[in-house]
C-alpha cells in the first residue's frame, strides 16, 4: 500500500445558482492573458446542454480518456505510444477554436472618437484573433439557462445516448422538467489521461497533494494532452505554443487560502478537503471491466484516514501529522464515502476523477411542488425518483456510467435528509424511520446536514498547508528559520527588511490578519515581525515598529539582534 | 576562399549551432515549443504536416546515408554504382518531392488563414525562406544527377569525403571545392539552416519526443523545492488585446 494524499472538490449541484462568479473570477486570476482568452480553467454549463468546448463528451469523436484494450488491459482512447508519435504531426481529433468559440472584443474606442454625426456611434465586435471586424456566433457560454434548447438540446451527448436507450418513453421534454448547472474544473484525476498522452512528460502530478500541472518549461507543444483529457479541460495557449490547465490554485492552497473559484462561490457550494488513496491500486481499479463498477472501484481507492493500518502506512510514506489530521476532518471524503451523495463526473473515462458532485434533487423537488405534491414529504419525495425516469437516467449518465440504481440511493439519502431535517425545524418529532429506511443512522443524517446546510469556511475548506521544510530538507537549513510559522515566504529575508524575493501581498496580509485574529493583545509584536503593515491595524493600541523603540537605559547596544 | 567556404565555414556553423542551441536551452526554455497553429486550421495541416515531416525523416535518413557510409563499404557489400544512385534518386526525390509539396502546403496554409497569418513572425518568415531554400536546392541537385545521368559527378566522391573530414579536423577542401556547384550551394544554404536552426522554431527537433515511448504513463514530482504561495511573474502574461491595441496603433 502506497498512501498518498490528494486534494480533492465537491460541488454540490442543488446550490448552484448559475451565477458564473466562479468562472469570472477564476479568469481574472489565471486566464486573462493573450493566447487564453478562450480558456475558461472553471466554467459553469447548463445540463442538459453540449458543454464547453461542444459536445467534449462525445468520446466517439474526441477519443479522450482510457478504454480497456483487446488484451484486457488499460490504453489510452486514441491509441498507444507508437501511434501517438507516428500522428504527433497533425493531432486526429485536437478540437479547434471553433469548437470553443473565437474571443472578441469591442472596439470601444469609437463611442468617444467618433466624429460628430446624426447616428449614434456602436462599438463593433473585433475578433481577438485575427483583430478584424467579427460577428458573434457562439461563446462559451451559448446555450446559457437553457438557451436555443428546444433546437440544440438534442446536441447534448448524454442526452442523446439516455434517448437512445429508452427510444419512445422520451420526448424532448428536458427544457420543461429538468435543468441544472454544472460547474467544471479540471479533475485532477489519479490515473489522468492527459498526462498519460504527454509524449515530453511535461504534466505531473505532485506527489504532496496530487494537484495535477503542466510545466511550462518542458511543455514543447505537442498537444497530444488536448485530445488525451476527456474533460477537454487542458487548452492550448495559442500564443505562447503551450498547454494550460486549472492550477487548483495551487499558489493559494499551499498557505492554505480555498482556490479562488470556491472561495468567491456565491452558493458556498464547494468543499475542499483531503483524500488519501492508494497509489499502487489505481492502475487496476481503472482497468475494472464494467464501466457502472468503476465508481465503487474508485470509492475502494479512498482510504479511510481514520483506520490506524492507514495512518502507519501513511507516516511511512512521510505524510506530515497535520496532514492525516487534515484528511480525518476532511469535507470531501466524508460527502464521497461516509455518506455516498458526491459522485464523480464520467468515471466511465478511466481517469479517476477527483472532482466529485453531490447530484441535484431540486429538480425533483421542484416538479413536485408544480404539481401540488409536497415536496419536503418523504414518501413522496421518494416516489417522485422512482416515477421521474428522466432526470435520474440523465444524473447516471453524467455520474455513473448509466447505473441508475447509484443515482437513485445518493437522491433518496438528500430526500430523506430533508424529509427529517423539516420535521426538526418545524419542531415536530423526528421520524427515525426515515434515515433508517435509506440505510442511515439519525446521527449521521444530522451530519450530513450540518455539511450540506450550514458548514462553515473553515469546515468547508479543510487544507493543510505546505510543508517547506519537507520541500528543504537537507539543503539551505540556516533558512529554516525563515519558515518557522510553516508556510514562510513572508517576513523579512536572510539579509534583513525587504531582502529577497518580493512577498506576495496577499499571503502577507492573510497571515497578518489570522494572527491579528487570534492574538490576544490588539496589535500582536508577532503577527507584525517587525514591519509596519497598517492594514492590518485595527486601531487599537499602537503597532510596534511604527515609532522607533525607546533604548532601555540599562543598556546601550540592545535591540539590534532581536530583529 | 575555398578554405573558408569548406575549411572554416563549417566549424563556424557547428559552433553557432552547439552554442546556440545550449544558449536557447538555458534561456528560453518557455519559448522552446512547436508553436502549433492546429487550434486554427487543421483542414489543411493535417496533409501539408505529415507530408512535410515524413519526408523530411526519410531526406534525413538519405543524407546520413550518402554522407556518412563511404563508397568502399557499399562496394564491399557488393552493392553496384548503379543500384546504389538508382535507389538514392528514387527514394530521395520522393521524400524530397513530398517534403517540397508538404511545405507548399503548408505555407499556402499559413498565407491564406488569417489566425495563421497573424501568427507568422519575422523569425517565420527568414526561417521558411532559407528551409524551402535547401529543400529546392537539394532536389536541384538531384534532378540535375537524374539528367546528366552516369556521367555526373559522383558525390560521393566530393561531398562525402569532404563531409568525413570534417569530423577528423582536417577538412578535405579540395574534395569539396572540385564538386559540381550546385552541391555547394546546397551545403552553404544547409550550413545557414544549421547556423539559424537554435534561434527559430525548428528547435522542437531537438526534443523529438522519443523518450514517450519508455516513460511510465503517470508522472509524480515533488512539489517545487523553496517557494510555497505566489510566485514571481513568468513569461507568457501578456495582456490580451487585438494586435491594433497591442502596437498601440489605432485604426
Amino acid at each position: 500500500m502506497r498512501v498518498m494524499a490528494q486534494m480533492g472538490m465537491v460541488m454540490n449541484l442543488d446550490k448552484c445558482i448559475g451565477c458564473h462568479t466562479c468562472s469570472v473570477t477564476c479568469k481574472q486570476a489565471w486566464t486573462n492573458r493573450a493566447g487564453t482568452e478562450y480558456v475558461w480553467f472553471n466554467n459553469v454549463e447548463t445540463r442538459p446542454g453540449q458543454g464547453y468546448p461542444r459536445q467534449y463528451e462525445d468520446q466517439e469523436r474526441w477519443r479522450g480518456g482510457w478504454t480497456i484494450g483487446a488484451n484486457g488491459r488499460l490504453k489510452l482512447k486514441a491509441g498507444g505510444r507508437l501511434k501517438k508519435l507516428l500522428t504527433i504531426f497533425s493531432s486526429p481529433v485536437q478540437p479547434e477554436l471553433g469548437d470553443y468559440y473565437e474571443p472578441w472584443t469591442y472596439d470601444y474606442a469609437t463611442l468617444v472618437e467618433a466624429p460628430l454625426g446624426d447616428d449614434f456611434p456602436v462599438a463593433r465586435p473585433k475578433s481577438l484573433i485575427t483583430g478584424e471586424d467579427t460577428k458573434v456566433t457562439w461563446s462559451a457560454n451559448w446555450d446559457d439557462n437553457l438557451g436555443g434548447a428546444s433546437e440544440m438540446g438534442h446536441l447534448d451527448p448524454i442526452v442523446a445516448k439516455v434517448r437512445r436507450e429508452a427510444e419512445d418513453r422520451i420526448k424532448f421534454e428536458f427544457e420543461q422538467t429538468f435543468m441544472f448547472y454544472l460547474p467544471r474544473i479540471c479533475e485532477h484525476c489519479l490515473n489522468p489521461s492527459c498526462m498519460a498522452s504527454c509524449p515530453s512528460g511535461a504534466i505531473y502530478k505532485r506527489s504532496e497533494d496530487g494537484i495535477v500541472l503542466v510545466d511550462q518549461d518542458r511543455c514543447r507543444g505537442w498537444r497530444q494532452c488536448i485530445t488525451g483529457c476527456p474533460y477537454k479541460k487542458i487548452y492550448f495557449n495559442h500564443k505562447s505554443g503551450k498547454a494550460e490547465k486549472c492550477t487548483f490554485c495551487y499558489p493559494r492552497v499551499e498557505v492554505g487560502l480555498p482556490t479562488v473559484c470556491s472561495e468567491t462561490c456565491v452558493g458556498r457550494l464547494r468543499y475542499l478537503g483531503l483524500f488519501l488513496y492508494d497509489a499502487d491500486a489505481v492502475t487496476a481499479a481503472a482497468s475494472v471491466t464494467d464501466e457502472q463498477d468503476l465508481y465503487e472501484a474508485q470509492l475502494d481507492l479512498l482510504l479511510d484516514p481514520h483506520d490506524p493500518e492507514v495512518a502507519r502506512a501513511a507516516r511511512k510514506q512521510g505524510i506530515p501529522d497535520d496532514w492525516m489530521e487534515a484528511a480525518r476532518r476532511s469535507p470531501v471524503y466524508a460527502l464521497a464515502k461516509d455518506y455516498r451523495v458526491a459522485l464523480p463526473l464520467h468515471p466511465e473515462y478511466r481517469t479517476m476523477p477527483m472532482v466529485w458532485y453531490v447530484p441535484p434533487l431540486s429538480p425533483v423537488v421542484d416538479l413536485l411542488k408544480e404539481q401540488g405534491h409536497d415536496a419536503e414529504a418523504a414518501g413522496s419525495l421518494f416516489g417522485a425518483i422512482d416515477a421521474l425516469r428522466i432526470p435520474v437516467e440523465y444524473l447516471a449518465g453524467l455520474f455513473t456510467a448509466g447505473d441508475t440504481a447509484v443515482v437513485d440511493g445518493v437522491l433518496k439519502r438528500l430526500a430523506a435528509m430533508r424529509a427529517y431535517m423539516r420535521d426538526i425545524t418545524l419542531g415536530r418529532e423526528p421520524d427515525a424511520a426515515i434515515p433508517a429506511s435509506v440505510g442511515m443512522s439519525e446521527e449521521s443524517v444530522y451530519q450530513m446536514y450540518r455539511l450540506l446546510g450550514v458548514a462553515k469556511y473553515d469546515e468547508r475548506y479543510v487544507i493543510p498547508k505546505a510543508h517547506v521544510e519537507q520541500a528543504h530538507e537537507l539543503e539551505e537549513i540556516g533558512c529554516s528559520l525563515d519558515y518557522d510559522e510553516g508556510p514562510g515566504m513572508y517576513g523579512a529575508g536572510p539579509l534583513g527588511e525587504a531582502s529577497g524575493r518580493p512577498v506576495p501581498v496577499a499571503v502577507e496580509t492573510f497571515h497578518a490578519l489570522r494572527d491579528r485574529q487570534t492574538a490576544d493583545m490588539p496589535t500582536s509584536d508577532e503577527g507584525l515581525r517587525g514591519r509596519v503593515n497598517l492594514l492590518n491595524w485595527d486601531g487599537n493600541g499602537r503597532p510596534s515598529g511604527l515609532f522607533p523603540e525607546r533604548p532601555p537605559e540599562s543598556q546601550e547596544d540592545g535591540g539590534v539582534d532581536e530583529r | 576562399m575555398d578554405v573558408a567556404l569548406w575549411g572554416v565555414l563549417p566549424y563556424i556553423g557547428v559552433v553557432i549551432l552547439v552554442f546556440g542551441t545550449i544558449w536557447r536551452y538555458r534561456y528560453d526554455k518557455f519559448g522552446w515549443t512547436t508553436r502549433s497553429s492546429q487550434l486554427y486550421e487543421s483542414r489543411l495541416l493535417r496533409i501539408g504536416s505529415p507530408l512535410f515531416h515524413f519526408g523530411l525523416l526519410v531526406v534525413v535518413v538519405g543524407h546520413v546515408v550518402g554522407l556518412f557510409i563511404p563508397e568502399s563499404w557499399t562496394e564491399k557489400l557488393g552493392v553496384s554504382d548503379g543500384f546504389y544512385h538508382g535507389n538514392a534518386l528514387f527514394w530521395g526525390s520522393i521524400a524530397g518531392i513530398c517534403t517540397l509539396v508538404g511545405i507548399g502546403i503548408l505555407i499556402y496554409r499559413r498565407r491564406r488563414t488569417g489566425p495563421v497569418f497573424m501568427a507568422t513572425t519575422t523569425n517565420d518568415k527568414v526561417m521558411y525562406v532559407v528551409l524551402v531554400g535547401a529543400l529546392v536546392l537539394g532536389l536541384w541537385t538531384t534532378v540535375v544527377a537524374v539528367a546528366q545521368g552516369h556521367d555526373t559527378a559522383d558525390y560521393r566522391e566530393s561531398v562525402s569525403p569532404w563531409f568525413r573530414s570534417l569530423f577528423r579536423l582536417q577538412p578535405d577542401v579540395d574534395a569539396m571545392a572540385a564538386a559540381p556547384y550546385q552541391f555547394q550551394v546546397h551545403t552553404l544554404v544547409g550550413l545557414l539552416l544549421f547556423a539559424i536552426w537554435p534561434f527559430t522554431r525548428l528547435v522542437h527537433a531537438f526534443t523529438a519526443p522519443l523518450h514517450y515511448l519508455f516513460r511510465p504513463y503517470i508522472v509524480y514530482r515533488s512539489r517545487d523545492t523553496g517557494a510555497t504561495g505566489a510566485r514571481p511573474v513568468r513569461p507568457g502574461w501578456s495582456p490580451v488585446g487585438t494586435t491594433d491595441r497591442e502596437r498601440g496603433v489605432r485604426r
